[in-house]
Formats: C-alpha cells, sequence, structure tokens
C-alpha cells in the first residue's frame, strides 16, 4: 500500500480510510477479520446518505488485547464506586476490590467531618478455597454483620465476582436476610465479570439494582424551583463539582447525581426531581426511561463537555422549565464565564489549529471530547468507544433494530409500571407538544458519528494491534485512551491523554473545565519534551574526526 | 479525615477484610511471564481480570504491559474456556507473535476446572501452535495465597516447562530474584557480575519494565530470560533463590527436576541479607570478594554509622510481602530502628516465628498478623503511634490522617517514581533506603521544629 509509506510526510486528507482499514484487517485470521470488518466502519453521514451501521456490544476476540473490562467493574468500580456512604462489600477473592479501590478518581466531599464516607476503604469477603468449595454464603453473612458492627452504615451493597455465580452463593437472600435482622437496607448485585461482553453489563446491573432497592424510599422534597437529576456524570478529576457550581449558579437544584458525589439518600430521593437530564447516554439512559415510566420525569440528553456544549445544555434545561427568570438567570452565568473561556480557547487555539486527535474511550466520552477538542480547532480523525451500543454511534433510532443477543438477554430488564400513587407528569400533553413544536427534543441521542466527519474511522472495541497500526498511518498529534494503552503510546513519541481518569487531571466538564483541557492539550501537544528524545549522536551521527586519531 | 470511621476500638473479624495488604494469584503470574523475553501473559478467564492487572502493573511501573485474555462469556464459563483459549492462541500468534504464550488461570477458570494442557494440546493438535514457539501455563486460583503466590508458581512454571539436563554443566548459576523491581533484578545481577558469576535470572522483568524514551515501541523489548538460557538452568551448577515464598518453589524444582543444588536465601535488603548473599556465592563458588564491593558495602556502614542518632530507637510499622517484610525487619533492627507494627496479607505462621526471632531483643511489644490488613495496621497506630510508616501508596492515607511520615516500599507504588530504576536492594539499594527514610524523617523534624532549635547542619 504506497499511499501509506510511513516515510511520506502525508497530509491526513490524502489517507484513503478504506484502504486504511484494509491494512487494519490485514493480518488478522479470516474469521476475526471478517467480525472486525463489522466494527471498522468509514464515517458517511453528509447529504443524506445512508449512515452504515457499526457492529457494537459483542463479544470481544480473545487473545485480541481488548481495552474492555468485566460486568464487576462496571457495577462496582464505575456506577457504584462513586456513591460515599454505602458500604460496599466485594464478595470474592481479594483482588476485584482490591483492584477497584480508590483506583477511578472519582471525587466524592462529604457534607461534615461527621458524615459517613468510605470510599477510601475496600471491603471484600477475600474467599479462600473452603469458601469455594462449600459455599461462600455463611461467609458473607458474617462479614456484613462485622461491617455493621463496626460502621453502622445506612446501607450495605454486596457485588458478585465470578466464582459466587458459579458456586451458586444466593447474595440476594443473604441480603434480605440481613435486611430483616440489621434493620438497615441491604442488596445485592449479580455482577458477575463474565456476565456480559463489557462492563457496560455491570452499569446495567448496577442501575437496575439502585432503581429496585433505593430509589423512591424517600418522598421529602427538596427545596428548589427548577429541580433535576444529573444522570450518567461520575465526577471524575472534580467534573461533577464544576458542574453542580454552575447550576447552582443557575439556580437549578440538583436533587440527586447517578453517581459522582453521590449519596444513598440522592437516590433514594430522585423521584421527585422535575426533569432528567442525561450526561453518560450509554451508563444510564434506561434510568431515566423508567424514571419516566414510574414517576413520569421526562429526560433530555444534555452535555456538559465543551463551553458551548454548556451553553447549550443550560438553555435545553431553562427552556424546559418554560420561565423567563430562568432563561435571563442561564444567560447571565454563560455571559459571565464564557469571557474567559473564549480569551484562553483564542490563545490555545493559535497553537492547536489543524492539530490531529484520535479518541478511544468509554461509552460517551470518545463523543463529547471530540467537542472540546473542535473548539481549539482540533480535528478528530478517528474514535471509538470500549463498551458502547449501537444507539451511541448511530443514535437512539436504531434501537428498534438492534438484535437482542444472548449475552444482553442476560441482563435483568425491568418491567417497569406507573407508580400508582407517585406518577405524576411533569407536563401536561398540551405542554409537551408545544415545546416540540418550538423544536424541543426529548430522550434525543444522535450518537457520534452524525457528529463525525465523512471518510473518519470509527471503531468499536479497538485491539492494541489496531490502535498501534492507526498510529503509524495518521501519526496523530494526540491519541485518548485509558491507562493501560497509555505507555506503549507515548513510547513512541505520541502524547497520550487518559479520558476514563483524566491522569491527574480535571475538572475538565463545564466552563472551568474547558478551560483546564483547552491547557491540557496544549501543554501536551505543544510541549518541547517530546523533541528531546534523540540525543545529539543521534541526531548527527557523523562524525568531525577532530579528535579521533589512526 | 480520609479514614474517618476507623476507630481505637479492635473488634475480632473473622470474615470481612478491610483495606487489604494483598491482591490475588494471577498478577503475580502476570508480573512474571513478563519476565520471559518475547512472551505474552495470557489471563484465562473474564477480561477484566486482565484489565485489572494490567492497570495496576502499568500504574506502578508506568510501562506499557501488555497481555491478553481468553474474554470468558457466561457461556463459556458454562461449557468450559477452551474454545476461547484456542481462538486466543492462534489470534496471538497470528496477530502478535510472541515467541512464548504464559497462561495462567483466574478464579473463574479454577472454579469450573479448566483442564490448560489438554486445551494446549488440542491448541497444538489444530496447528495454532507455530513450530518454535511455546505455551506455558500454571494454575493460579485467585482464592489460594497472594499474588506472591502467583509468581512463585509462574516462575516454577518456567522450571517445568523448560529447565533441561544435559548431564554436562555449565560454569553458570541461576538466580530466582523474588517478587522486586526490575531495577533490583538488575542490581542483584550486577552484583553477581562484580564477582565474576555468570547468571541465568529467571525471572528478569529489568529492561522490560523500566525502558527508556526512545520513539519507538517495542511489545517484546531487549529484557526478560530467554527460552535459550530458561533450557540451561537444569546444567547450572546451583540456584540462589531469593526470598523463601517467592522463589523458594521455582528453586526446589530445579533441584527435584535436575539436581540442581539450591540455596534459598532473604531477599538481600540491608547489609545482613547482603552479606548473606555475597557469601553464598563466594563460598558455592569458591571466589573471593572484590574490594569494590567492600567498597560499596562499606559505604552504606558509613551511613548507618553516621547517621545512628536519627535511626536509634525509632519506632516503624511495617505493611508488605512477607519476603520483604523479613528482610525489612531485619535491617531495621541492625540500625536500632524498631518495627513494632507488622502485618502482611499473606497467611504464615513460619513468617511471624520468624519475625519475632529478628525482633528478640526489641525493648518495645510487637502486633504482628498474618494475615492481617491496613484497617487493622491503622487502628494499633492509634493505639500506639509509630515515627515512620513503610510500605505501599495505600498507607499513604494513614500516614496523612495520623501526620506520620512514610517510605514506599513494595507493590505497589502508584503515586512516585524511581522503584522501577533505583533498587532497594543490595549495599546501593540500602543506601537508597536509607536515604529514603532519612529524608522523610529529617524532613518532618525540619517542619517540626521549633524555630530556636531548627537545625542548619543535620
Amino acid at each position: 500500500m504506497k499511499a501509506l509509506n510511513k516515510n511520506l510526510p502525508l497530509e491526513t486528507e490524502q489517507i484513503d480510510p478504506q484502504k486504511v482499514k484494509q491494512e487494519l484487517l490485514k493480518k488478522y485470521p479470516t474469521k476475526v477479520a471478517r467480525k472486525r470488518a463489522k466494527q471498522i466502519i468509514v464515517n458517511k453521514v453528509s447529504d443524506g446518505q445512508e449512515m452504515p451501521e457499526i457492529g457494537a456490544n459483542t463479544r470481544t476476540i480473545p487473545g485480541i488485547i481488548t481495552q474492555r473490562g468485566c460486568t464487576y467493574a462496571g457495577c462496582k468500580g464505575v456506577i457504584m464506586g462513586p456513591t460515599r456512604d454505602i458500604v460496599n462489600i466485594t464478595h470474592g477473592p481479594i483482588g476485584c476490590g482490591f483492584y477497584s479501590w480508590l483506583t477511578r478518581r472519582n471525587q466524592t466531599r462529604a457534607d461534615g467531618p461527621e458524615d459517613d464516607n468510605f470510599m477510601t476503604y475496600c471491603f471484600s469477603t477475600d474467599m479462600q478455597e473452603e469458601n469455594i468449595v462449600f459455599g461462600g454464603e455463611k461467609k458473607l453473612r458474617a462479614a456484613i454483620q462485622e461491617a455493621y458492627d463496626i460502621f453502622k452504615p445506612k446501607a450495605i451493597s454486596i457485588f458478585s465476582t465470578c466464582p459466587v455465580g458459579l458456586i451458586g452463593d444466593d447474595v440476594h437472600s443473604v441480603a434480605r436476610e440481613m435486611k430483616e435482622k440489621l434493620g438497615i437496607n441491604i442488596f445485592g448485585f449479580s455482577c458477575e465479570g463474565y456476565k456480559g461482553v463489557s462492563q457496560s453489563a455491570g452499569h446495567h446491573i448496577a442501575n437496575n439494582g439502585i432503581f429496585k432497592n433505593v430509589v423512591g424510599l424517600n418522598d421529602n422534597v427538596k427545596e428548589g424551583k427548577y429541580k433535576i437529576n444529573l444522570l450518567g456524570e461520575y465526577n471524575i478529576g472534580g467534573d461533577g463539582f464544576e458542574i453542580d457550581r454552575i447550576l447552582n449558579d443557575c439556580e437549578i437544584t440538583v436533587v440527586s447525581t447517578f453517581s459522582g458525589n453521590s449519596t444513598y439518600d440522592q437516590f433514594a430521593n430522585a423521584h421527585t426531581a422535575d426533569l432528567n437530564t442525561i450526561m453518560c447516554h450509554r451508563s444510564i439512559n434506561y434510568v431515566a426511561e423508567m424514571l419516566e415510566t414510574k414517576f413520569g420525569i421526562p429526560w433530555i440528553k444534555i452535555n456538559f463537555i465543551g463551553a458551548q456544549a454548556t451553553a447549550k445544555s443550560l438553555r435545553k434545561i431553562a427552556n424546559y422549565f418554560e420561565n423567563e427568570e430562568l432563561k435571563q438567570r442561564v444567560e447571565e452565568v454563560i455571559a459571565r464565564e464564557i469571557t474567559e473561556v473564549i480569551k484562553v480557547r483564542d490563545e490555545v487555539r493559535a497553537r492547536c489549529e489543524g492539530k490531529v486527535a484520535m479518541l478511544f474511550v468509554g461509552g460517551s466520552r470518545a463523543h463529547h471530547y471530540q467537542e472540546l477538542f473542535k473548539e481549539i480547532g482540533m480535528k478528530t480523525i478517528s474514535a471509538g468507544y470500549e463498551f458502547a451500543h449501537r444507539d451511541d454511534y448511530e443514535g437512539r433510532e436504531v434501537l428498534p433494530s438492534i438484535k437482542i443477543d444472548a449475552d444482553s438477554r442476560n441482563i435483568e430488564e425491568l418491567e417497569i409500571h406507573p407508580d400508582p400513587e407517585r406518577f405524576r407528569p411533569r407536563k401536561t400533553d398540551e405542554q409537551l407538544k408545544k415545546l416540540q413544536d418550538e423544536g424541543f427534543r426529548f430522550k434525543d441521542y444522535d450518537g457520534m458519528m452524525r457528529e463525525m466527519s465523512d471518510r473518519s474511522l470509527v471503531i468499536d472495541d479497538i485491539s492494541q494491534y489496531e490502535s498501534e497500526q492507526l498510529i503509524e498511518i495518521y501519526k496523530p498529534a494526540i491519541f485518548c485512551a485509558g491507562i493501560k494503552e497509555k505507555y506503549a503510546i507515548q513510547k513512541k513519541g505520541i502524547p497520550m491523554k487518559q479520558l476514563h481518569s483524566y491522569d491527574s487531571g480535571g475538572p475538565y466538564a463545564g466552563f472551568r473545565g474547558a478551560i483546564n483541557f483547552y491547557q491540557e492539550i496544549d501543554r501536551m501537544v505543544n510541549s518541547q519534551v517530546w523533541k528531546h528524545i534523540k540525543a545529539p549522536w543521534q541526531e548527527s551521527p557523523e562524525l568531525a574526526a577532530k579528535y579521533a586519531c589512526d | 479525615m480520609l479514614l474517618r470511621h476507623t476507630s481505637k476500638e479492635i473488634t475480632e473479624r473473622s470474615a470481612l477484610t478491610i483495606n487489604p495488604a494483598k491482591t490475588c494469584q494471577p498478577i503475580g503470574a502476570m508480573y512474571a511471564a513478563l519476565g520471559i523475553h518475547g512472551c505474552l501473559p495470557h489471563s484465562h478467564g473474564s477480561q477484566g481480570c486482565c484489565a485489572y492487572h494490567r492497570s495496576a502493573l502499568t500504574r506502578h511501573y508506568k510501562e506499557p504491559v501488555m497481555a491478553a485474555t481468553s474474554s470468558f462469556t457466561e457461556g463459556a464459563s458454562v461449557f468450559g474456556g477452551q474454545a476461547n483459549l484456542v481462538q486466543a492462541i492462534d489470534n496471538i500468534f497470528t496477530i502478535y507473535e510472541p515467541e512464548v504464550i504464559a497462561v495462567h488461570t483466574t478464579c473463574l477458570s479454577e472454579t469450573i476446572g479448566d483442564d490448560i494442557p489438554q486445551i494446549t494440546r488440542k491448541a497444538e493438535a489444530d496447528g495454532k501452535i507455530p513450530k518454535g514457539k511455546y505455551v506455558i501455563h500454571v494454575n493460579t486460583p485467585s482464592y489460594v495465597g497472594t499474588h506472591v503466590t502467583g509468581f512463585a508458581n509462574m516462575t516454577k512454571a518456567m522450571v517445568d516447562y523448560f529447565s533441561e539436563s544435559t548431564g554436562q554443566k555449565i560454569d553458570q548459576i541461576n538466580i530466582v530474584p523474588g517478587y522486586v523491581e526490575p531495577s533490583d533484578m538488575e542490581e542483584v545481577k550486577r552484583l553477581a557480575e562484580m564477582m565474576g558469576v555468570r547468571v541465568v535470572m529467571f525471572p528478569d522483568t529489568s529492561k522490560v519494565l523500566n525502558r527508556p524514551q526512545t520513539g519507538k515501541y517495542e511489545m517484546f523489548p531487549a529484557g526478560g530470560v530467554t527460552v535459550e538460557a530458561l533450557k540451561t538452568t537444569g546444567d547450572s551448577l546451583a540456584t540462589i533463590g531469593l526470598g523463601t515464598l517467592a522463589s523458594g518453589p521455582a528453586a526446589r524444582a530445579l533441584d527435584t527436576k535436575c539436581g540442581v543444588p539450591c540455596e534459598i536465601l532473604d531477599l538481600p535488603i540491608g547489609f545482613k541479607a547482603t552479606d548473606r548473599f555475597v557469601d553464598t556465592l563466594r563460598k558455592t563458588l569458591g571466589i573471593t570478594v572484590p574490594e569494590s564491593l567492600n567498597e560499596e558495602r562499606g559505604q552504606l556502614l558509613d551511613i548507618v554509622t553516621d547517621m545512628h542518632q536519627y535511626f536509634y530507637g525509632k519506632k516503624v510499622a511495617l505493611a508488605g510481602d512477607p519476603d520483604h517484610l523479613i528482610a525489612l525487619t531485619e535491617f531495621l533492627v541492625s540500625i536500632d530502628m524498631w518495627p513494632i507494627h507488622i502485618v502482611t496479607g499473606a497467611s504464615g505462621k513460619k513468617f511471624e516465628s520468624r519475625i519475632r526471632q529478628i525482633m528478640k531483643d526489641s525493648p518495645y511489644p510487637i502486633n504482628i498478623k498474618a494475615p492481617g490488613d491496613l484497617f487493622l495496621l491503622h487502628q494499633w497506630i492509634k493505639n500506639e503511634p509509630v515515627d515512620l510508616l513503610m510500605g505501599n501508596t495505600y498507607m499513604k492515607y494513614i500516614a496523612r490522617d495520623e501526620d506520620i511520615p512514610l517510605v514506599r516500599m513494595g507493590f505497589p507504588i502508584l503515586d512516585r517514581i524511581g522503584h522501577s530504576y533505583f533498587p532497594t536492594v543490595g549495599y546501593r539499594g540500602g543506601m537508597r533506603l536509607l536515604e529514603k527514610i532519612l529524608d522523610a524523617m529529617l524532613d518532618r523534624q525540619d517542619r517540626d521544629s521549633p524555630e530556636e532549635s531548627f537545625e542548619l547542619v543535620m
């Protein structure tokens, strides 16, 4: 493939993405190539073209070196990890609890020094061989009792690891029994690592569990004129704090966040909000659906990653509440914040314009972060998710056509009906119709691909091999993924930004977050440090022979 | 407070581990396998295990850590993981082309009882293992032992699969370095080289997990013990295993399999344990210790005598792996520091009696728990404060809450660099440890001393 000669300083535009796709597949065994071909898509969205279908949320190919994690990681690590006042007990051998202990950078701030915060603790039943052979329920029961005696928490949850499902420990019945005995809320999650094809299954199991066991337990209505829930925001690097700051300034009240900086009581109270706003569509859209069916709360997609996206999201929330005072307030906040954002953005843009980024991360982040890159003039030429589904790529309109396979069927779908007492539509049919006629969209997510340009490469569940090839071919200015990918990319001399944990940075959400991100990317793509890699004698190995002797 | 729920009142726990001082077997197996040249570790289980181990090792080394997984789904968990592993072997050899695939199991594949050698034979019969390439395996059930057990088992698997005895002795010795850092492995090799000894070290993660920035990424870098070298271990004159838990099984297996006599020593942390290592090399091979090594030893002792006033009588709390803790305790005691609280995640009566024996002259009562956890250690500290903490990064939560200086040592170190480049073994490693201890304690003294007694010269 001549066009991809590594020695030619080719402009990205000249690279033929179809050829790149063939190059990525060339080395694979036939069956693998056939499967990957469905997950590597050359984007085609402009001028009414039919968007290509992407293979997503399918089984990972064994041995391919995937980025993906497991169901337990999605359930315990991602969704339940950020909640500070529930004692989360991992039922299993020690590893699972150990690895999910403080490693995700979701920040929390307890209200006072006396308030519960268990996030710095790791609780495990540390199953031993005898528990595998004879069953671990007895040990689990004892562990719950010990946790209760020492910590007196308001709730305890139990996370099943792989062997638990195999040996048939019934964590749910142990939870029920101990709940009865101790008089606090105790619930279990069947989130064995093998349950799904990625951590996405774990998100679903966690959210279902919270919906079933906690949401709706507290009917106290929080004060505030405009009450929303923020769904799918995990407060990595303090994102949630920045969003809270902005919403607070707009006088919008956050009843609960799922699940950054969250508490048990927030979940219990979630049904009292008047609007659900969704950040990470992948990990939580079904919770919004359930909250609407059961309690009558409508949902909208918002995005606080990117200054423009933040402004747009705030306006959208204000429009939903149809209140002029709020709309005015929101405009004031945007105007106040945006000045500094634009100043930094333009400064950074001058140095970053035209550079190329690649993003392979998450179930929303690979999409959302394109906004921030766009704002500083950088182009995302290739992106993909680690664990998303087709609707996150192609938009929700494909939902009816997604085939439910055996792996997805494993994940419980809750049957939800309107709550006989508490179902209360927040808007009348007339109000909804009026809003929609004005162009307001509910349940709207158009997916990542529609916002990417034609010819960009969209790659689901990218492999280590494909990442390396892409870098060789496109030589991007920056590559975004996770910790496992980080240093292989950087060894190639390409800066790599973690978009799961943000390395040591953040917040990147909201207005101040946007400024942080612009500056971070500026630091990374324009730093001199990458230019020092070669020693002088490697740059110019020829000898002047001044002191050489025969 | 970061650990605001940890109280002084210690209650007996039989079921709940809080803030573990260990992790599970497979990560140790993965780490050991990275010490074979051209090897891709493979985790036979759910893909989360592999993701977690790679993430933890990557955070600790700030280096690429590659490994593959069988990516079990529910189907594989019910029907067995044969199809997944055979496919993985095919994909790995086709796409990544390693010399060796080192398979370790997980709690999942162990619980369902997958037979790895049988699956490997199937892969071989199906033509999925190219000629001259290897698939080795080890059983590492996560519900037995700790990460050190996994390291020991994978290291023993290297002997089981590769060591051969031709009957023709080779003038070299084997060193099994223990579950230590790449820098430590490098240092042990350097010490042996100074004595003119030819060494086969296995595993050897130096030049694998402390690679330079070159602008090029190699999935299989220059380091690691080669399969050829591993084969020759059966003909070596002797084996020295450093650390009973991590290196004992492999060293003994070589003795059993190929009749190579072995000596199992403590990790060479501190001058006494390093002396024993050097002296064992001297006696085994009948060689003299070079002056350059005496000089290094003397420099270490010079720091000890020069700065003794700062060490003397200080109380320390330790958490870590048994092999490390034994050698470290001996080192601290030898400079008149007193570890008074010690926990390890592994269970071990021998460990406890060894520590008590080293500590027999301690003026203070000592707390030891094996298996114990960091929650208990913290409670002990609340009851009986110490001057210094030594352990992994998780100890920094205790350090900050109790305002006690911390020297990071062990696994994992997630928030500082240095361990991959600078050793803590050998005389030089001892010097580095003392530097770190003094920096931590003297910085604290500088911070806390009243203005009138703030010292310029220390």
